[in-house]
């Protein structure tokens, strides 16, 4: 499970992240939301050790990031669309991440078809489309087959079939158990995917419930989201409303 | 509910970050381009200088291994680049996220282009020798390996884009933006040394581009330019690690203190 605890990140005078605390659990597609700006990526990146928090912790399954012995076996990332060099191949990219983590390059091959980017695979990733990359992120993301899953904005520049094929991996992904966190601000999307939530703004917990949950609070999930953010109230779901989040 | 984490026994080591650094230089194009222009130029050169031969008492081997200021050049930049463009494009997240242990990653970056910059090197040296010989006017004789101090001028020269090379990398971690960087290189070690020569002299001595050609490659040592003593060919080396290890070195420091 991801265990974020009073985690504190600023930027010169910017506070991206405030005494942030939230957990996810496996077994269901957690989305994370909040409006631009609210502090998701910086959490990602907090989660990742890509930086380094100010306060608090970020754990991955007890453990900080880099103490993890394998991290592409256990925590897949996808933080921003083209995090791979133009003139290198898609699948010379994943075979470098592979190299680092002791994966057989059978599974490479393996990954580039199940995103569906086999037939481009040997050309300069440079030349992707916007869904190509991000198909290309998520094969990064899915390759040492690990049991966490931390994916930042992943259906951007997606075509509605893909869109719809990023839902049912994700679904899939969860109901094998692993802990999925997938942020977005595509409220729609989110009702359609994710079972529960954790919602922030300017880097502050707003809500930890579930879409159900927060969606009957409103007309719909965009409605209540709407609401959420505009009163910058925190709002938590006490235990006894929410025997889900006594799962560890 | 089950998860599917592979489990493997230990963890990710050097060998792993070297395999991964490995797979990430031979997979880009402009690696080849760079290191075949590389050894183009330093032949192409030692061709030019050879054929306009006319006094056979000066040092061949010297004249020879002219064109590596050239390459050094280039060396230097892929060296920048090997470090700016994971920056400039990413690629460092993956990398790190891969390798969260950053002075290991900057480790065998630096191992495994050290090497295939040395072994680039070492062919441009022996070829640009080989060649510069062959292209000596009829009547003077070209230098060979087993005359005192020819070998060691060829290797060192080859060392010698292998250290640049490394510079680079080091100035490219510390700066991370390309342009910079490549300023940095070009100004350190061709810009400061036109301007050395003329403000201070005494500093002349210890400048890259001079390192490389007035002790590295010499076999008639140099003490030209007014009283200005050259370093010695081995001295000379150890001033270009000397560059290297404190570019990579606090390269490492800034990587694992700044946020990626």
């Amino acid at each position: 499970m991801i265990e974020v605890r009073d985690l504190s990140k600023r930027y010169g005078a910017t506070v991206a992240v405030d005494g942030l605390s939230f957990d996810v659990l496996p077994g269901a597609v957690t989305g994370f939301l909040g409006p631009n700006g609210a502090g998701k990526s910086t959490t990602m990146r907090l989660l990742l050790g890509l930086d380094a928090p100010d306060a608090g912790q970020a754990l991955i399954g007890g453990r900080r990031y880099r103490e993890l012995p394998w991290p592409l076996r256990e925590v897949g990332a996808l933080l921003e669309a083209r995090a791979f060099h133009p003139g290198r191949s898609a699948r010379a990219h994943l075979e470098a991440l592979a190299a680092a983590s002791a994966i057989p390059r059978s599974r490479v091959e393996e990954v580039l078809g199940l995103v569906g980017l086999d037939v481009v695979a040997g050309r300069r990733a440079g030349g992707l489309s916007l869904g190509m990359g991000q198909r290309l992120g998520i094969a990064a993301a899915l390759l040492g087959d690990p049991g966490v899953l931390l994916l930042d904005e992943p259906v951007n520049g997606l075509d509605p079939e893909g869109i719809r094929w990023m839902r049912t991996l994700l679904r899939s992904l969860a109901a094998e158990g692993r802990v999925v966190l997938v942020s977005s601000h595509l409220i729609g999307e989110m009702a359609l995917t994710a079972e529960r939530l954790v919602v922030i703004a300017r880097g502050r917990l707003l809500a930890e419930t579930s879409v159900a949950e927060l969606s009957a609070r409103a007309a719909s999930l965009e409605e209540a989201f709407l609401e959420l953010t505009a009163d910058g109230v925190e709002y938590r779901a006490r235990p006894a409303d929410n025997p889900e989040r006594r799962v560890r | 509910m089950t998860t599917t984490t592979i489990t493997m026994p230990g963890r990710y080591r050097f060998a792993d970050a070297a395999r991964m650094e490995w797979v990430k230089l031979r997979s880009l194009r402009s690696t080849w381009w760079t290191l075949a222009v590389t050894i183009a130029a330093a032949a192409g050169i030692a061709v030019a200088v050879g054929v306009n031969t006319e006094d056979g008492s000066a040092d061949l081997t010297n004249n020879a291994l002219a064109g590596i200021s050239v390459g050094l050049l280039m060396m230097g930049i892929l060296g920048v680049l090997a470090a700016t463009s994971e920056h400039t494009s990413g690629t460092i997240r993956s990398t790190l996220a891969a390798i969260p242990n950053r002075p290991l990653v900057l480790a065998a970056k630096a191992a495994v282009f050290g090497v295939v910059a040395l072994a680039a090197g070492e062919a441009a040296a022996f070829v640009a020798f080989f060649a510069g010989g062959a292209a000596l006017p009829a009547g003077i004789a070209g230098p060979a390996l087993g005359q005192p101090g020819v070998l060691r001028a060829v290797v060192l020269g080859g060392a010698g884009y292998s250290l640049i090379g490394l510079l680079g990398l080091g100035l490219g971690t510390v700066v991370r933006h390309t342009a910079l960087a490549v300023g940095l290189l070009v100004g350190g070690v061709y810009v400061v040394a036109q301007l050395g020569a003329a403000l201070a002299p005494a500093l002349m001595p210890y400048l890259p581009i001079a390192v490389v050609a007035n002790s590295l490659t010499v076999v008639q040592p140099v003490t030209a330019i007014g009283d200005v003593r050259f370093l010695s060919p081995w001295a000379g080396l150890g001033v270009l690690v000397l560059y290297a290890a404190v570019a990579l070195g606090a390269g490492a420091w800034l990587l694992a203190e700044r946020d990626a």
